[in-house]
């Protein structure tokens, strides 16, 4: 009581150093040891997940090939204001750096990367590089490279090169979500044929939605009896939660699809029991797909919401209803909102796994049943398009924080329970 | 307390339950409470005493017989219609709801208007001593003061009767000698019926009006506490419910009030005949260690041996004497302090007698 309104001296120990200093040293080998343990686990986290993470999203926004290639020319255009044509340094500087380009071999991916801006442009820059040097050396490059090519003479395919003069550009972000800049550098939406995106954005996160709340309401009584059956039936049934939960999801896929083909088990049984004539289309649709998420997830819904229930002891059900509750009013009122942290996490966790699922609506749905990681892998594994695969998976992973950072205001952070 | 039966508000008759048809937990209970009273069920775990309150609840239906509350029959009433309040081992408060909220619960579910439900919760949280409670949420409370949010639920829609199932099991010993005072004085208070259940003999005698001692599904004895301790008329409740020597023997005579028990080494103590079979057949003594005397205030007792001292165990307010008599080495005399002879010592031997009253024959053990 006294030494917390006395001013401040400091307690020392008996040998005369501070107290403070003394259990600072006592507590410094301690944490040494404890750094030294989660030291592997630090660094092996950070060599393979969040180096190669940032080094991905920057591929989003990395644009090498006219700054890397076209060096000279990249300078030399940031000083023209994009009216009218270039001056004539700039085709100078064209002119050689594409002569280093056509030596080097690097004209490749500097055409792509221009045509995807403007169809026709690699076969211009080819064309113009084959007929370097210009021999005799003309007065005027502009005249000499404009009667080679008229298309040297129209502003659009110079402000192709100035818009991506620099090292990094918005985009694939922006083609991500269905824009673009345009020659005049603003942004400005993209034609309506090519604005998929957004589509699929809105899409995976509602078939996201739709999963979550099928696993909610399907696990929840699992849970429930999970928690509440004598120990021997609920390891029964845990066992049967889990089983499907050690086979690869890719051949629960080709389960799914064995049985719901219209020739497959459900509809030969619905047929022979005069329940359809027809075969339902329950495969490679959004049905198709809907039901395998739902099997696959249902585990990750469960097991949080079990883990919370087991904790309910039965007497508060009991109790609510020796006050007079309905059974019913009782669980709703008493039970169910114990168990919210874990239908929380619960939900979370399918949520955050949904969106990012790649092989079942690629198996089972049709392609309008695609979600975003589709897009990824066909990024990726198809058209070798780094920039899209990147920018696209980036902005999942940027929707995915802002859903966590809303739902978690929503819930509540602290009060989310995996176990 | 004993003339009409009007004043009876719950009776079991024939009561029977079984969980898997091979054996009966409560195996024929007919009870009668009586408005008013303050009940305890006291047995050793599995006993049957928390099944037969749980069946009065509601929670457990009985295999066989009928259970009545007032003028009509329970059997058929589920738990949330019968208006019997309970307190729960471990509090059972609702962890999401405050203190104000949880005791609004019972009002709520009764549709009550919201300034009645205020004022009654208001009235209760003031008869348990926590109005500066009312917006704390359970966990942030002491297990005392969970167990008195408890006790208010329990009482706060004012049912006739109210069970509690080891209501202070959780506590310390001396929050617990405190609470069931507490809760002994609300219950005269009130005069609110209650249904007490524990297994801890001390609680039973404290609180209670009546107790029912329960073992193997069946009752015992019924009584109130004095007579249970003084006059057990089992071996099973001499034992269960406080200290008790006990000596075997065989029975020798009975006349009337007395009998003569032989012990195993021929010898022959007078007791009084409570609970006794055929002569030749065995017989338990029991005796309480605090009505055995010592030296010269045994010389008027019935029945007088010798013993010699083994240990002593010094506890505050007495000694407790470990004796050797009649060939019984664990023989324990309890002493008061201001009533032991400074000058006894281990290995003493010294006159011992107790009255023919106050060793009781009953059934063998």
């Amino acid at each position: 009581m006294t030494t917390s309104a006395a001013p401040q001296a400091p307690i020392l120990t008996v040998d005369g150093v501070p107290l403070k200093t003394q259990l600072h040293r006592a507590e410094r080998m301690n944490r040494i040891k404890s750094l030294a343990l989660i030291a592997p686990l630090a660094i092996f986290l950070i060599l393979v997940f969040i180096v190669p993470l940032v080094a991905m999203l920057k591929k989003s926004v990395d644009n090498p090939e006219v700054h890397d290639t076209l060096p000279k020319t990249s300078a030399a255009i940031s000083h023209w204001d994009g009216k009218g044509l270039p001056a004539e340094d700039v085709y100078q500087s064209l002119i050689a750096d594409l002569q280093v380009a056509y030596d080097n071999q690097t004209m490749g991916d500097l055409g792509k990367r221009l045509n995807t801006e403007l169809p026709g442009y690699r076969s211009l820059i080819n064309k113009t590089a084959r007929a370097l040097p210009f021999d005799p050396k003309p007065a005027s490059v502009k005249a000499a490279m404009t009667e080679l090519d008229e298309r040297w003479g129209d502003p659009t395919y110079w402000q192709v090169i100035r818009r991506n003069a620099s090292a990094y550009t918005p985009y694939y972000l922006l083609a991500s979500l269905d824009h673009r800049i345009d020659e005049q550098g603003q942004i400005v939406a993209a034609e309506p044929e090519q604005a998929i995106y957004l589509d699929v954005f809105a899409r995976t996160l509602w078939m996201s939605f739709v999963v979550t709340i099928l696993c909610l309401v399907f696990s929840y009584p699992v849970a429930y009896l999970l928690a509440t059956l004598p120990t021997r039936k609920s390891n029964l049934l845990m066992i049967c939660v889990l089983l499907p939960f050690w086979t690869s999801v890719l051949v629960r896929v080709a389960a799914w699809i064995v049985l719901l083909q219209s020739g497959g088990i459900i509809n030969s049984t619905l047929i022979h029991l005069g329940i359809i004539d027809q075969p339902l289309q329950l495969v490679f649709n959004r049905t198709g797909v809907y039901i395998s998420m739902v099997h696959i997830l249902m585990p990750f819904m469960i097991l949080p919401i079990y883990s919370v229930m087991k904790g309910i002891s039965p007497s508060y059900l009991r109790a609510a209803i020796s006050l007079g509750s309905h059974p019913f009013a009782a669980f709703w009122q008493v039970y169910f909102p114990q168990t919210v942290a874990g239908v929380a996490a619960g939900g979370l966790l399918v949520f955050i796994m949904s969106i990012g699922y790649y092989i079942t609506p690629a198996l089972l749905g049709s392609p309008n049943d695609q979600m975003v990681s589709y897009f990824v892998a066909f990024y990726t594994n198809t058209t070798i398009n780094w920039g899209m695969a990147t920018a696209l998976g980036g902005l999942l992973f940027g929707a995915t924080l802002i859903l966590y950072i809303v739902y978690s205001w929503l819930v509540g952070a602290n009060r989310l329970r995996l176990g | 307390m004993s003339d009409t039966s009007k004043d009876i508000l719950v009776s079991f008759r024939n009561v029977q339950k079984s969980y898997d048809g091979e054996s009966l937990i409560v195996k024929n209970l007919n009870l009668d409470i009586q408005r008013g009273e303050f009940l305890t069920l006291l047995g050793p775990s599995g006993s049957g005493k928390t099944t037969s309150l749980m069946m009065l609840a509601g929670f457990e239906t009985p295999t066989a017989g009928e259970i009545r509350l007032g003028e009509r029959t329970l059997n058929n009433v589920p738990p949330h219609k019968r208006n019997i309040g309970m307190v729960f081992q471990n509090y059972a408060l609702f962890p999401h709801l405050t203190v104000a909220e949880n005791l609004a619960f019972p009002l709520k579910v009764r549709k009550l208007s919201a300034s009645v439900v205020d004022e009654k919760v208001k009235k209760v949280l003031g008869m348990v001593q926590l109005d500066k409670f009312a917006h704390r949420y359970p966990g942030q409370m002491s297990g005392g003061q969970q167990q008195r949010v408890a006790l208010a639920r329990a009482l706060v829609f004012e049912p006739q009767l109210v069970l509690m199932d080891e209501p202070l099991g959780a506590l310390d010993k001396q929050l617990r000698e405190h609470m069931q005072m507490e809760i002994k004085h609300i219950h005269e208070r009130l005069g609110v019926t209650v249904v007490y259940v524990t297994h801890d003999q001390s609680e039973a005698l404290t609180m209670s009006d009546r107790v029912a001692v329960f073992n193997n599904g069946d009752i015992q004895q019924i009584d109130a506490p004095r007579a249970l301790y003084e006059e057990p008329t089992s071996s099973f409740v001499a034992n269960f419910i406080g200290e008790n020597n006990r000596m075997n023997g065989v029975l020798q005579s009975a006349n009337g009030n007395s009998c003569q028990v032989r012990l195993q080494h021929g010898e022959v103590i007078e007791a009084k005949q409570v609970n006794v079979g055929e002569i030749g057949q065995p017989v338990s003594i029991s005796i309480r260690p605090e009505r055995i005397l010592l030296n010269n205030d045994s010389e008027s007792c019935t029945n007088r041996f010798s013993g010699r001292v083994c240990e002593f165990v010094y506890l505050g307010d007495h000694v407790r004497i470990r004796m050797e008599v009649c060939g019984e080495t664990d023989f324990v005399v309890k002493m008061p302090i201001a009533r032991l002879d400074d000058k006894l010592k281990v290995g003493d031997v010294v006159p011992i007698g107790w009255a023919m009253d106050h060793a009781r024959a009953l059934d063998p053990l």
